[in-house]
């Protein structure tokens, strides 16, 4: 872990997950040392831009790729339900059809796989678009369908990447709705997002810089695990600490000490991130300032 | 000062309208967000106010005159795809672009990681620098107008502040700035929304009017799973944050009755509602 002081919450290494995992393709470090837990009943959320290394690792997780080090603890494979980046329905099925492909894939006795299927098609409220074609649904309906694909055999790990990437609010909403309901009935529930309120809603965090882990815990615990204190101020400071946010601008003080006309404030996880971020960058000697 | 751009258009390929008699104007100095999903009809939107698509009804007017070859000089944009040649060097796509404006690349304008990375291939960028890249070709003839679709899509959040504050910069010299977005979140970032669902424009003006003081009720149980099913089980739109639920725009006492209902003991607390909170209550309500 880097660029934290003090407790570091790794060994909360229960449930399914990853232990010091790295994943190197070729000279490319894809991942580095990442630990991650990943329990029962609960939503836990990896957070970091494009190429951050997101989906490697959950594709680690749901054993598509092997680690080059480190060990990955999953149940047997008809225990893990993964919902890759763009959707992974096929377009030119019905949302029926892809659901029944899935069904049979994991190998459903027809009368499972009915009930099964009338039962997600309801939840997801896609029953009166059962028989339209996947490709020609809304982007919120059809990640609404490829998560119920991904769920159809009731997986005890439920692995999702992006699920919410582009989605209109509304569908946003009904994911999550999907999502707090799985993790309400004991499922193991991992997430990548870009989205930082979305993160938020998880019970715990893994934030990932250029493949290695700069922050883990709970919402909580990670915007209080960067050293110092955050101040608001009235206007603009030449100040690399400093940034802009919803019209007003903040700074990171490592030590405490509050600029001049500064006011304290509580940080929220986007600032957390940021504050993570410029501590990781201040201990890299060649990109500081 | 006159106004950047206004546009009273609809767009329709074949039977489907991507955009519907949207009307909106962006005036000088002022940062307007288009907000909504993908497939809203944005970049469609965007495309008209560049004059890069004809309406099918209606005017785009950009400086008070229709969209041409004079117009787009005085304009900056930035498309999702960035627009940079990947097998160029940093230096030779802003040598390009200043070319196109008939203008020079002036070094001391760059900012200091994009100076040091000058010779290195576009392609051979993160994505975060490349999409500063970027931001300098579109910035460097100082545009009028500054278009941006989709700026901050999968950047991680310093990155992100770092790119409205290039876009506020804009702004405060006098440019209009028309942006994108689909993070509800970046609404706090804008002087005024424009937020499409489905081709039209569902909500407009600042993001303090489009909430009209909406609130939650947020509920902290000592089992979530219970209070999560008693809520949701009401039909009342709960949403998981961490171990706490989060009822936009609902009465505290429906709360209060699902869950005495359901025999589960909570503590509840009323708190503004976010963005995204007020978003999915307005886009509901016009549905029904």
């Amino acid at each position: 872990m880097i660029a934290s002081r003090g407790r570091l919450p790794e060994d909360r290494t229960t449930g399914w997950g990853l232990d010091r995992v790295t994943v190197r393709f070729g000279r490319l470090t894809a991942l580095e040392r990442v630990s991650l837990g990943v329990g029962a009943g609960a939503v836990t959320a990896v957070i970091g831009a494009d190429a951050a290394g997101k989906t490697t690792l959950l594709r680690v997780l749901v054993g598509a790729v092997r680690p080059s080090e480190g060990r990955v603890r999953r149940p047997e494979k008809r225990q893990v339900g993964y919902m890759s980046a763009g959707s992974g329905t096929y377009g030119d099925l019905t949302v029926d059809e892809n659901l029944a492909f899935a069904a049979r894939a994991y190998g459903l006795s027809r009368g499972v796989a009915r009930s099964r299927i009338g039962e997600l098609l309801d939840r997801t409220d896609l029953m009166a678009a059962r028989r339209r074609l996947a490709g020609l649904l809304s982007g919120g309906m059809r990640q609404k369908l490829a998560l119920a694909v991904a769920i159809v055999h009731e997986p005890e790990l439920v692995v999702l990447d992006e699920p919410t990437t582009g989605v209109d609010p509304v569908s946003r909403a009904e994911l999550w709705r999907l999502i707090a309901e799985l993790a309400a009935a004991g499922t193991a529930v991992l997430m990548a997002t870009t989205y930082v309120d979305e993160a938020e809603r998880a019970g715990s965090v893994l934030v990932l810089l250029r493949g290695r882990p700069l922050a883990l815990g709970t919402p909580e615990e990670i915007r209080r695990a960067v050293p110092g204190e955050l101040y608001e101020l009235g206007g603009r400071i030449d100040d690399w600490r400093a940034w802009r946010r919803a019209g007003r601008w903040r700074v990171w003080s490592p030590d405490g000490r509050a600029p001049e006309g500064a006011r304290l404030i509580e940080p929220d996880l986007e600032d957390g991130l940021v504050m993570a971020q410029l501590a990781y960058e201040a201990s890299q000697p060649e990109v500081a300032a | 000062m006159s106004q950047m751009a206004t546009m009273a258009v609809s767009r329709r390929f074949g039977a489907e309208y991507a955009v519907r008699e949207v009307a909106m104007a962006v005036e000088p100095g002022e940062v307007v967000g288009l907000l909504g999903a993908n497939g809203a009809g944005k970049t469609t939107l965007i495309r008209l106010a560049l004059g890069l698509l004809r309406p099918t009804a209606g005017t785009v007017t950009l400086f008070g005159s229709p969209p041409s070859r004079d117009t787009r000089r005085r304009l900056g944009y930035v498309p999702q795809s960035l627009g940079l040649y990947e097998d160029l060097t940093v230096a030779e796509n802003l040598a390009f672009a200043a070319r196109a404006f008939g203008h020079r690349v002036v070094a001391a304008r760059l900012d200091p990681e994009i100076r040091a990375s000058a010779r290195v291939l576009v392609r051979d960028l993160s994505l975060g620098l490349r999409r500063r890249v970027a931001f300098a070709a579109a910035l460097a003839h100082d545009p009028e107008l500054l278009v941006l679709d989709e700026p901050t899509s999968g950047v991680e959040p310093l990155a992100r502040a770092r790119l409205w504050e290039t876009v506020r910069a804009g702004a405060e010299r006098g440019a209009g700035v028309l942006a994108t977005t689909h993070h509800m979140s970046e609404a706090s970032e804008c002087d005024r929304l424009v937020v499409m669902v489905s081709g039209r424009v569902v909500a407009s003006g600042s993001a303090a009017a489009i909430m009209g003081g909406m609130q939650t009720v947020v509920v902290t149980a000592v089992r979530w799973e219970d209070a999560f099913a008693a809520l949701d089980d009401r039909g009342l739109p709960v949403a998981l944050v961490g171990r706490r639920l989060r009822i936009p725009d609902r009465p505290a006492a429906d709360v209060d009755a699902a869950l005495r209902g359901a025999e589960v003991e909570a503590r509840l607390e009323v708190v503004p509602a976010t963005f995204e909170e007020a978003f999915v209550a307005l886009a509901r309500q016009k549905v029904a």
